[in-house]
């Protein structure tokens, strides 16, 4: 393959610089000694770690979102395997609308799903807490968890299952022992996926968090504060690296299932051959 | 009932039945009643229940909604526009040039995005400012005498923050439709004698299409409705549509209005991306 054309990389390198640039301002400041934020850099400080560990709201706020995401991951991811499975192995009336009506989510914008399920909350009298905010974000994470999932559910050699049946396993164990195990991959990046997004997600949870705080609510409300800045550019530094674990963790298991997948099909090759 | 459907299909409605169930109790439950409420009217404190089309009157009487819907419109275009414009050629680089390190390309170009959204746009705040890292840097390096004032709190820095953070969004379905593109293809082109010029406007750019599609929609869709980057980088010149809705859900307390804009835009935005997939169809058959 020949190289790039020079001006091409030149394009690309300054494209780079505007995608990192925030991120990299962001341990910048995080690790600078000095309440504002702004050049020239003054020294080199931890304060502003060591300081998040003595902001209650801020714990209380984590430990709501870590509820929100673990408890929205699982929910979605449940009812997405219901949905691929549903829609992977079988034919059934409506099932065209049905999937896009599931899929409506991803291509509405969130203070639309935030503000009518505000009316109906409000209607009902609900008073508004973290489970208000989770049953937000299971709706916008479950488009994703059953894009994911379809795909898992639809490259799964259907002739495992039967073979499973027709070697005596009913239906449970073929479930559990058979196909769960097949999926698996596609249900860990599901979790993974949709526990990010909820993680990340603002305006719904601003809309249905009522008092409890979920960690972006609380971030915003941070914001406002010139001199809380420092400190949450170190939030922010520590979110990334966090993030940066996981998502070498879920490649992790992506590479494993894709690796699963490739002996698979070597495996049926040998078995034609044989 | 039973005896209506056969066993397939009975087993694929049973397994459908609860996702299916909690989409229609807090999606299409929610969303009807919104609507319903947009036809409703907010007295003070009580909620007048008898339907009319006041809150749509209202929106059509007064020219700062007309305005917030246009101006988040333009936004979006823009950022749709510009997002794509710049994603394509990285795209293509990373597909045509990446060779053996594509996945790490991918990796490199998703890291900046692993981190809150609220702070990826409020950094920019701190990079478009008067006193900010771009303004600083260049009257350091003696480009400006003065700060620059025409990127923040205004539409401009809206367009800038919502670029970049939308980017993922646009390379990611580009790389996918590019490197579907069979490579014998371009060969063969260039083999009948098109240049490269020629054989990007012909082959390359129509097989890509779909990928770009793909990605202004997805683009598209959800900035109209953006809240936190106009809210922070906008001032009052860059407000858009869904500035105003929070600000009746919350202090003019007239839910029925903010409803009713809702829907407004709510159909505006599925009319413009209908006429989008519309035309992409047309103008693929035109070529086929």
């Amino acid at each position: 393959m020949r190289g790039a054309p020079r001006t091409f990389t030149i394009f690309v390198g300054l494209y780079l610089v505007f995608l990192y640039a925030p991120v990299l301002l962001l341990p910048i400041f995080a690790f600078n000694d000095s309440a504002i934020i702004a050049f020239p850099l003054r020294g080199f400080t931890l304060d502003w770690f060591i300081g998040l560990a003595s902001e209650t709201t801020l714990i209380v706020s984590v430990q709501n979102s870590l509820l929100v995401a673990i408890v929205a991951a699982v929910l979605s991811t449940c009812l997405g395997v219901l949905a691929s499975r549903a829609s992977a192995r079988f034919d059934y009336p409506g099932k065209k609308p049905i999937m896009s009506f599931l899929m409506l989510p991803l291509v509405l914008p969130e203070i639309i799903v935030g503000v009518s399920l505000l009316i109906v909350l409000v209607q009902l009298g609900v008073s508004l807490n973290v489970w208000t905010v989770i049953l937000g974000h299971v709706l916008i994470c479950m488009p994703f968890s059953i894009a994911i999932l379809l795909s898992a559910f639809n490259n799964m050699d259907r002739n495992l299952e039967e073979a499973s049946l027709d070697l005596g396993a009913n239906r449970r164990e073929t479930f559990f022992k058979i196909i769960l195990p097949l999926v698996m991959p596609g249900i860990i990046s599901s979790l993974l996926i949709s526990f990010t997004i909820s993680l990340d997600e603002f305006i719904i949870a601003f809309f249905l968090t009522g008092t409890d705080t979920t960690l972006p609510v609380y971030i915003w409300s941070q914001l406002r504060f010139p001199s809380k800045l420092p400190g949450v550019m170190a939030l922010g530094f520590i979110m990334l690296i966090l993030s940066l674990i996981l998502l070498t963790a879920g490649e992790y298991f992506r590479k494993k299932s894709a690796r699963l997948a490739s002996t698979e099909t070597t495996l049926n090759k040998d078995a034609d051959h044989g | 009932m039973a005896l209506w459907f056969n066993k397939e299909s009975r087993s694929g409605l049973k397994l459908v039945s609860a996702p299916f169930g909690f989409s229609l109790l807090l999606l299409a439950v929610p969303l009807s009643l919104m609507v319903l409420l947009s036809f409703w009217t907010q007295d003070y404190l009580t909620l007048d229940r008898t339907l009319t089309l006041n809150n749509y009157r209202e929106i059509g009487s007064h020219p700062v909604y007309a305005l917030l819907m246009k101006r988040s419109v333009i936004i979006s275009l823009m950022v749709t526009t510009i997002t794509v414009a710049l994603a394509f050629p990285m795209a293509y680089y990373i597909s045509f040039y990446g060779g053996k390190r594509k996945a790490l390309w991918l990796f490199l170009i998703t890291i900046p995005f692993w981190t809150s959204y609220l702070l990826r746009i409020f950094m920019w705040k701190i990079i478009l400012g008067y006193n900010g890292v771009l303004n600083s840097t260049l009257q350091g390096l003696s480009f400006i005498d003065e700060p620059l004032t025409f990127i923040l709190y205004n539409s401009n820095a809206v367009v800038i923050a919502l670029a970049h953070a939308w980017a993922p969004f646009a390379i990611l379905p580009i790389f996918v439709a590019l490197e579907k593109i069979d490579r014998s293809l371009l060969e063969a082109a260039h083999d009948l004698g098109d240049g490269p010029v020629r054989r990007f406007f012909r082959i390359t750019l129509p097989l890509a299409a779909p990928g770009i599609i793909a990605s202004a929609l997805i683009i598209f869709i959800p900035t109209v409705g953006d809240y936190i980057t106009p809210k922070m980088v906008g001032g009052t010149d860059g407000l858009m549509i869904a500035n105003m809705i929070q600000v009746q859900f919350s202090k003019a307390n007239n839910a029925p209005l903010g409803a009713a804009l809702a829907v407004t835009s709510m159909v505006m935005v599925g009319l413009i991306a209908l006429g989008f997939v519309f035309l992409n169809r047309r103008w693929l058959r035109r070529q086929a």
